[in-house]
């Protein structure tokens, strides 16, 4: 067995409704190099193997509940998919060639521009990126999940290039991502993207906090309410009027 | 004939036979919703006055009326309405909207207890009738009873049987009525008569004379129609005359018997041929065709029996099972899915929700897209609708089938069935622990054996011991119904539903079992934990269990145990097979507990798996409240792997989803239309994937255990909550509290 074919998983969700079409397999990868403020998956920032488990083998119980996966397929989240690129080249490889709809959900942390080689022979393999940018601004964006927006940004810009489907996904939280100059940045680069089919904002909630609490770390949102209604109307009026998908 | 004007085919013209008529003229739909009206202001009105007739009844103490001095019969009330110059489609079972009519052919005490449990006085002259002179099905099973079942009865060990009330279960052909008008179903009748020749054996004698009563009824029904103003002698005419022939057989069904469960049929696209007509004739609008169904269906809501407390506690909610199945696949490729399909469910929507009639999808992956995601949004918005795997039950019972109660299918008039209640399989567990005596009373119930030694439970042994149990079970039981159902036929014979009927029809002999998860997983903690007794010092019986150790439980795609529960249902219908069953029928069986589950649980004590005693049992062949973790489509394939060819009957299981895992919910009005439109979606990929995987039954509820909560605290707020319990739905605000609690406490499947 190639050790580098193993994924590093964290849980598995057999009836995700929620990371890409239809009903999915969602396979929750452990680790990520993200320290995103509101995390909602804390318990998958360490890299330490967790469920060590081979693309067959995930496979083979993908297949105990395929009859429900007829609209749907496999999502890879996380943690952050990307870390284990080799790994999940052999994953959707396989499903690939049982005709399954694959999608990687990701926040493009770990992507390398001068590093194409394995992101290219995965994206052979992957129908659909759900892209997570998490603040346009990159000082914003440091504060806020302790690392540069750089690589998410070039990653943006490779799949468009690639013209890879995307879906764009913004985590709403008032006064960080919420305010309208942030949202007008951010809409002023997804105008430069012509391969978006999807935009989803997703307004900040505080279900993280029990895991943080459960592993005795400080959550350092602690006082940041949940967006209001009106501030959900804003930014979607900003991130999504008039807004060109892909069709 | 003016009344068959326009349609195709011959062979449904010579003898009844109303597939053929249907698959010769139907227009398969496979459009969309969009189609759909609204209520017009007479059904608005109409509704109105139902709703308000509902509220007098529940602040009556939910019974608004009972009839004490006469007799129910199909002529035993003139006509009744609720307001007449509104109805489109007219009659009552009495004389008075939700009046309940007075029955005792199934028992006149059980008749009198009913009446009198509500304040009124049955007529002491009927009574007496009914006492000195002539007999009924009550009497006859307990004149016939051995000590044996009487003391199976007594414990639970055996329950739900219809040794008290109507079996229900038998599903006249309501359509032939419209079809075909009742003279020439007379005529029909009468050959089959003629028909019948020497030797005068018991059971030619017996035919000759049920056909005859058969005659007679259906001559009855006709002065019903005429009563109302209708010649029902002759075949239907128009889209509004079809309905009402079509409900004045049912009408004449539920006036007649008083039947545990009194089922529709398969109507919907019957009736469609009819309305189609006159739409293309320019005799109907889409609002008026929306009417007609709206008013039938409205008339089947109010379909009310008298019954005991005790009944009711049995059945909650003052079920009646006016089951009508939808949609389904035709053998010629086409799905029966028909404009009038959806109007059905529209009514949901124009005349709010509702518990009755139980509307159940025959749901087969090759649906119209169209009707599936409709369908799924019903379910979404209305918690009221139930499905039913029509590719396995086609296969079975040809493609003009329909379900009676919950989950029984039948061929529509070519088939009916014995109903048999169910046998609590976790008690006889204990029993096989305890040498034969019922661990609550200490009574010596099954055959004496010695009570299982001390010390951790052996898995083989306990097998063993309750392999012989379920030998000994399988017997008692069914001879019990072997009584029931001579009895039945002997003093409540439905004779009308039965006219509805071919001359040779295929009866099924319907066991059923209850506390399916209870035991699989009790065998499953003995095999792979560390189970030991523990005795009640004076009586000697065991009396709970130390378990040490985890073990697999069913519900949650683990074959370990999942084996344990195909093996004992197995077991249970072979042992059931070896035995003689009444008049020439076909043993089958069901996983179905209706909501007898919390009562079966609370004749039960401690069981291996860590259930208390009297704590209810899982609904159905659900997996026990709470014990499957790990996710909804782990528990799902835990019940499809339940065996079909042993469980013909049906296998229930009730699903419950928060709105939240069907997809995303989103604050703007109109993205979160698109967002509804995803979780009917994926909500049709639970279904595909269910039934694909030889799923059988699926009760759907898309709810929130909040929302229960309140309204089991606010009541009032809820007048209309509608929830799908197993095989049928309640108004969640008729429920016990302590039913209530145990829909609260089942498994609400959310996403991580």
């Amino acid at each position: 067995m190639n050790p580098s074919n193993i994924l590093n998983v964290h849980s598995i969700e057999t009836m995700g409704a929620f990371d890409g079409p239809g009903i999915r397999y969602v396979l929750f990868l452990q680790g990520c190099p993200f320290r995103c403020q509101y995390c909602h998956n804390r318990d998958t920032w360490d890299t330490k193997m967790n469920l060590p488990k081979t693309p067959l083998a995930i496979y083979e119980d993908y297949m105990k509940y395929k009859s429900f996966y007829k609209q749907g397929g496999i999502t890879v989240s996380g943690g952050e998919p990307l870390l284990q690129v080799e790994a999940l080249i052999e994953l959707f490889k396989l499903f690939k060639s049982h005709g399954i709809h694959t999608c990687i959900d990701t926040s493009g942390a770990s992507f390398n521009p001068q590093q194409l080689d394995k992101i290219n022979l995965l994206m052979q393999y992957t129908d659909l990126v759900l892209l997570d940018i998490k603040h346009i601004d990159d000082e914003a964006h440091k504060v806020l999940v302790g690392a540069s927006n750089k690589n998410v940004l070039a990653f943006a810009n490779y799949l468009n290039s690639i013209q890879k489907d995307v879906y764009i996904r913004h985590v709403l939280i008032p006064g960080i991502t919420g305010k309208e100059e942030a949202l007008q940045r951010l809409r002023a680069f997804l105008d430069t993207l012509s391969n978006v089919r999807q935009i989803d904002i997703l307004p900040y909630h505080k279900k993280g906090i029990m895991k943080w609490d459960a592993l005795k770390y400080d959550y350092p949102l602690r006082d940041v309410e949940e967006p209001s209604k009106d501030l959900i109307y804003t930014a979607h009026d900003i991130l999504k009027t008039c807004y060109e998908y892909k069709k | 004939m003016k009344s068959w004007d326009g349609f195709k085919g011959d062979s449904w013209k010579e003898s009844s036979n109303v597939r053929d008529f249907i698959v010769d003229n139907y227009s398969e739909y496979v459009g969309n919703e969009a189609f759909l009206q609204g209520p017009t202001e007479a059904s608005k009105a109409l509704n109105e006055a139902f709703i308000d007739l509902l509220k007098q009844e529940k602040d009556n103490g939910g019974v608004l009326e009972c009839d004490t001095e006469v007799v129910a019969s199909i002529t035993s009330h003139g006509p009744g309405y609720i307001n007449k110059h509104l109805e489109k489609i007219v009659g009552l079972q009495t004389d008075k909207p939700l009046k309940r009519g007075f029955h005792p052919y199934g028992g006149i005490q059980v008749a009198v207890k009913a009446a009198e449990a509500y304040g009124y006085h049955v007529n002491d002259n009927l009574r007496h009738v009914f006492t000195e002179y002539r007999k009924t099905h009550n009497q006859g099973v307990f004149d016939v009873y051995n000590k044996e079942i009487r003391a199976v009865r007594s414990s639970g060990v055996v329950t739900g049987l219809p040794d008290a009330y109507g079996r229900g279960r038998i599903i006249g052909d309501y359509r032939r009525v419209a079809l075909y008008g009742i003279d020439f179903l007379v005529e029909e009748k009468k050959k089959e008569k003629d028909s019948y020749t020497y030797p005068m054996t018991e059971h030619t004698i017996r035919a000759i004379e049920e056909t005859t009563e058969q005659i007679n009824s259906l001559i009855r029904l006709k002065e019903l129609g005429l009563m109302y103003g209708f010649d029902i002698s002759r075949p239907a005419e128009t889209a509004q005359e079809a309905i009402q022939w079509l409900y004045f057989g049912y009408l004449g069904a539920v006036k007649e018997q008083n039947g545990a469960a009194m089922s529709l049929g398969r109507t919907a696209t019957f009736l469609d041929i009819y309305i189609e007509r006159d739409i293309q004739k320019g005799l109907l609008t889409e609002e008026e065709a929306q009417e007609l169904v709206d008013h039938f269906i409205l008339k089947l809501r109010m379909v009310r029996f008298a019954r005991t407390p005790e009944y009711n506690e049995l059945f909650t909610g003052d079920p009646t099972w006016v089951t009508e199945v939808l949609a389904g696949m035709c053998d010629d490729g086409r799905s029966f899915v028909t404009r009038t399909s959806f109007r059905y469910l529209q009514t949901l929507y124009n005349l709010g929700t509702s518990a009755e009639p139980n509307l159940t999808i025959l749901w087969s992956e090759k649906l119209p897209e169209n009707f599936k995601k409709f369908a799924a949004k019903v379910s979404i918005d209305t918690s009221s609708i139930q499905y039913e795997n029509d590719d396995v039950m086609r296969v079975e019972h040809t493609d003009d089938y329909a379900i009676a109660c919950c989950v029984s299918p039948m061929a529509i008039g070519k088939e009916m069935q014995f109903f048999g209640a169910r046998a609590n399989l976790a008690k006889a567990l204990l029993y096989s622990l305890n040498g034969g005596k019922d661990e609550i009373s200490g009574k010596q119930v099954g055959p004496k054996k010695d009570v299982i030694k001390e010390g951790v439970l052996d898995f083989d042994t306990v097998m063993a011991n309750y392999d012989k149990t379920l030998d000994w079970l399988a017997e008692v039981y069914v001879n019990t119904l072997n009584i029931i159902h001579y009895m039945h036929d002997k003093y409540a014979y439905e004779a009308f539903e039965m006219a509805l009927h071919d001359k040779e029809v295929k009866r099924n002999f319907a066991t059923g079992i209850a506390g399916l998860s209870v035991v699989a997983d009790s065998l499953s903690a003995i095999k792979y934990a560390k189970v030991t007794p523990v005795f009640d010092k004076e009586t000697g019986l065991v009396v709970d269990f130390e378990t040490e150790g985890d073990f697999p439980c069913y519900g949650n795609n683990d074959d370990r145990v999942d084996d344990i529960a195909i093996d004992v249902v197995n077991r249970i219908m072979s042992k059931i097979r070896t035995h003689h069953t009444y008049r020439d029928s076909v043993p089958t069986m069901s996983v179905l507990t209706i909501t007898s589950n919390v009562v079966y649980g609370k004749k039960t004590g401690n069981t291996p798996d860590g259930r208390r005693k009297g704590a209810p049992f899982a609904p159905g062949a659900n997996p026990m409240h709470g014990r499957d973790k790990s996710g909804a489509l782990k528990s799902l394939l835990s019940v499809a792997k339940i065996p079909c060819e042993s469980c013909q009957d049906g296998i229930s299981n009730t699903f419950t989803i928060v709105p939240q895992a069907l997809g995303k919910e989103d604050t703007l009005m109109f993205e979160n239309a698109m967002c509804q439109d995803i979780k009917s979606e994926n909500l049709v990929s639970i279904l595909d994937g269910y039934f694909t995987s030889g799923g059988y039954h699926l009760n759907v509820n898309v709810l929130l255990r909040e929302k229960l909560i309140e309204a089991m605290n606010n009541p009032l707020l809820y007048p209309n909550l509608t929830i799908r319990v197993s095989g049928y739905a309640v108004n969640f605000s008729l429920l016990t509290q302590e039913q209530q609690l145990d829909v609260i406490a089942r498994t609400f499947h959310e996403s991580i």
